[in-house]
């Protein structure tokens, strides 16, 4: 990904706030960028988000009671994926229940959900049907969030209401066949009409969710746009809220996928459309951010979405370790099963501790949460992908059997890793984000031995003081460790810094290694402060999860940090990645088979 | 014309799904930190006025519920359900598993006299404590007519028709309004609250009252002795023919 493509991800994605922040206002600062600066920054993460009042606990509650109603007595997940559609008459009653509308504000007719009970209540399409949270998510989440975000009042007050009662349905249409993760090489074009009434709009997208079956589509195209300066014309890309009812729209048919398969996903093209400029949703030529922000928005819900898919499969997973016999014991009492089962355990305590510290932070009003969403949805995707795979190897051949209804999951997580930005983009994303902050760094600090002079200090063990909060004694040891690792990768990553300059963007091995020890870091602080909020509220059951957490993942990051700063892996590295030039030089498989 | 108002009792109650465990003390199950919902008889209940307030019979549903201070989220479940308002009798933690059936048939009683319903719907009965009583003792306290069981309710000019499943099958009976109910699991099916109805009952009253309000002694009159699991089902024996099961049957004593 080139420079001003980071850039631009960088620039864009500050936070869009939708709610009013229910406590005092947070500082401005995020704790994952400070990770890079070498800093451990309490205030973002002590105390653990507590955002909800019981009068919202009671009526999450009672939704989760509702929902779990329904998708045991009226959803059936299986049938959805074998069919490869939800029934309609299941999509009237998924309208009764109010599903379409969670975020909307009251007055269009919405249940005005916080970010955390939006995440709270979508752990029930984890837990029952991914494909079906496919479904309501591409509709609420990213298909009409723009309008929530970004809408004048008249287009709220026009759209909203119908979208929020599932009347009709939306979708989010930024994808085409030339440009997926290159999201600002999209070719789709609308330019003004003489009148100076409409834009029409031209161009194509793919693997729309919802593209078949949405009335309201939330489509990006280049507009060419005078540059207020310099006269010049140039492609910019704007958002525009399009009706099918304009005519000229059509799609084609349902995609065959791999999982998710209910999920209705199709090509969408755009003939001639004439969209009237009251559609232009945010500023002209501002359609990238507005596409950057609303993935960002609705990003934390992923999180939260697999803790329920996970729990889920934890749960399968040790009925079957308890009650499976063989050789001469349960399954339960082999150390290889023990080990998967608290994997996976410990994987979905991370997960659900970064997800609601994510959304929990936005609802207290944190301005920017852009890296740790991001985070957040790397680990979730990839966390869950590992569970289901231990799932079906603790179950063993059962795991790989339809009717016992695994591996359905194994096909629907698969694109969690894919969509919503791809894992690596995003973790080039963090890491060249967290480069730059070091960066700044040095900028400020002057010249370079100054730099190093400080760096060498910090190695060195000038060390962080006590903590300010005052944690369980018996997380102390987890948080020296956060706080040591948090030292040793911010020198390491500056020492890239300072090896690569500007050519790190080129070096993703070496900015990947950045991006998985951060990650490792934020999960680390947010089981940290998780853990001590439930022992100050009396239950200490936690502190053994995240103290065992900390514990891989310390090892992990002095793995991680021991690679960075090795100059001997540079070599190792460079080998390996030159037989993969050579490999794509040769089309193929490099070697000749041993019987020619 | 819908001119009926109805009083309709819900209690809350550990889940039917969840597991129960005998207390250290065997007074009791353990409730702490158990998940509770509201009586699966209740929900029939509730879901029948529900069902005659749309059918114009009924115009006004009151929701009861006595019990701690969580009982709140039943008569919400109860208000998003459709009832139009509450009641909370709020008794102190911890004494509601001693708040026993003649205890709330008395409290229905002061209530019915407060409220002037035209009908008291009651579940059958708590599947806690299985009493099947309450309804039965407020009859009797309000010398009103009673239709227990009741699978089928049906209303004209004044008098209910109701269909009792009984032991024998199922029994016929009128009654002359006002009357009590109890309601049986084949009534109906229950709705689920909908999210927008479940919005909708944070705005619905619920007034809260401690029995000593109405006047009502509650103190138990039925003293727990011990509660005990009951007991493992031992494996059966196999017999190759009638006659050693006949010998069998003799050694046991149970010929």
């Amino acid at each position: 990904m080139s420079m001003r493509g980071i850039s631009l991800l960088y620039n864009s994605a500050k936070s869009s706030r939708l709610w009013q922040p229910a406590v005092r206002a947070m500082s401005t600062t995020s704790f994952a960028r400070g990770i890079f600066l070498g800093e451990l920054r309490e205030q973002e993460i002590f105390p653990y988000p507590d955002v909800l009042s019981t009068d919202q606990k009671e009526t999450i509650s009672m939704m989760m009671d509702a929902g779990h109603a329904f998708f045991q007595n009226t959803n059936d997940g299986a049938a959805n994926d074998t069919n490869e559609k939800i029934p309609e008459d299941q999509l009237d009653e998924m309208r009764e229940l109010g599903m379409y509308g969670l975020m909307v504000p009251e007055e269009y007719g919405g249940m005005e959900l916080t970010n955390t009970m939006y995440a709270k209540f979508g752990e029930l399409t984890g837990e029952y049907d991914l494909g079906l949270g496919i479904h309501t998510g591409a509709h609420q989440s990213i298909g009409y969030k723009g309008i929530l975000l970004y809408g004048t009042p008249e287009q709220k007050e026009k759209y909203l209401p119908r979208l929020a009662s599932g009347e009709v349905f939306a979708c989010f249409c930024l994808t085409e066949p030339s440009s997926g993760s290159d999201a600002s090489s999209i070719k789709t074009r609308a330019e003004l009409n003489d009148a100076g009434t409409h834009y029409v709009l031209n161009g194509a997208k793919i693997w729309i969710s919802n593209g078949g079956i949405a009335e309201i589509f939330t489509v990006f195209a280049q507009v060419p746009t005078v540059d207020a300066k310099t006269g010049e014309t140039k492609d910019k890309i704007t958002a525009f809220i399009v009706e099918r009812s304009f005519g000229g729209v059509s799609h084609g048919p349902p995609e065959k996928k791999m999982g998710i398969k209910c999920s209705n996903t199709a090509e969408v093209y755009y003939e001639n459309v004439m969209v009237p400029v009251e559609n232009v949703l945010g500023e002209i030529g501002g359609g990238f951010k507005v596409a950057m922000n609303i993935l960002n928005n609705g990003r934390f819900g992923m999180g939260a979405c697999l803790t329920g898919t996970m729990r889920m499969l934890i749960e399968k997973s040790v009925d079957h370790a308890n009650n499976r016999k063989q050789f001469v014991s349960n399954l339960r009492e082999y150390q290889g099963i023990q080990q998967k089962i608290a994997m996976m355990n410990l994987l979905c305590y991370a997960n659900e501790s970064m997800a609601y510290m994510l959304c929990g932070n936005m609802d207290r009003g944190a301005p920017e949460y852009q890296l740790e969403a991001a985070m957040s949805k790397i680990f979730a995707s990839q966390a869950a992908w590992d569970v289901c795979d231990e799932t079906i190897q603790i179950l063993g051949g059962a795991g790989f059997m339809k009717d016992v209804g695994i591996e359905r999951w194994m096909r629907d997580l698969r694109i969690f890793r894919i969509f919503e930005g791809t894992n690596d983009i995003l973790k080039l994303f963090v890491a060249l984000n967290g480069v730059q902050e070091v960066g700044k760094l040095f900028k400020k600090q002057g010249n370079m031995s100054t730099a190093i002079g400080i760096l060498q200090k910090k190695f060195l063990g000038g060390g962080m003081g006590a903590l300010k909060t005052k944690v369980h004694d018996d997380l102390n040891g987890s948080v020296l460790k956060l706080q040591g690792d948090i030292t040793k990768f911010h020198v390491a990553t500056a020492e890239q810094v300072m090896k690569y300059k500007k050519g790190i963007i080129e070096q993703q091995v070496v900015l990947n290694r950045i991006a998985d020890s951060a990650i490792l870091l934020q999960s680390m602080a947010a089981v940290i402060s998780r853990a001590n909020l439930a022992a100050e509220k009396g239950d200490v059951s936690e502190l053994a999860l995240a103290n065992a957490w900390c514990g891989e993942s310390h090892q992990r990051i002095i793995q991680l940090v021991a690679d960075l700063q090795n100059p001997h892996l540079t070599k190792v590295d460079q080998a390996t990645l030159d037989v993969g030039k050579m490999s794509l030089d040769s089309n193929g498989y490099l070697a000749k088979s041993p019987v020619s | 014309m819908a001119s009926l108002r109805v009083l309709v009792g819900c209690k809350r109650v550990i889940d039917y799904a969840v597991k129960i465990r005998v207390r250290p003390d065997a007074l009791g199950v353990v409730t702490d930190g158990v998940k509770h919902s509201m009586n699966p008889f209740d929900e029939n209940a509730i879901e029948e006025a529900v069902r005659m307030k749309q059918k114009k019979v009924v115009k006004e549903i009151i929701a009861v519920s006595c019990g701690p201070t969580q009982s709140q989220e039943t008569i919400r479940t109860a208000l998003a359900m459709g009832a139009d308002r509450g009641i909370h009798i709020e008794v102190p933690k911890g004494t509601e598993e001693n708040l026993q059936p003649l205890a709330v048939a008395k409290i229905f009683a002061k209530l019915v006299e407060k409220e002037k319903p035209d009908i008291v719907i009651l579940g059958k009965q708590a599947i806690d404590d299985d009493s099947n009583q309450t309804t039965q003792l407020l009859a009797g306290i309000l010398e009103w007519p009673q239709g227990t069981m009741a699978s089928v309710v049906e209303h004209s000019d004044g008098k209910l028709k109701i269909t009792r499943e009984v032991d024998g099958g199922l029994e016929d009976i009128s009654v002359n309004l006002p009357a009590v109910i109890s309601a049986d699991l084949r009534l109906n099916e229950p709705r689920y609250a909908t999210l927008p109805n479940i919005m909708k009952a944070k705005k619905k009253k619920i007034e809260k009252m401690s029995p000593e309000d109405l006047g009502v002694d509650v103190t138990p009159r039925l003293k727990v002795l011990k509660v005990v699991d009951p007991p493992v089902r031992a494996a059966g024996d196999k017999v190759p023919d009638v006659a050693t099961l006949m010998d069998k049957l003799k050694e046991r004593g149970h010929i």
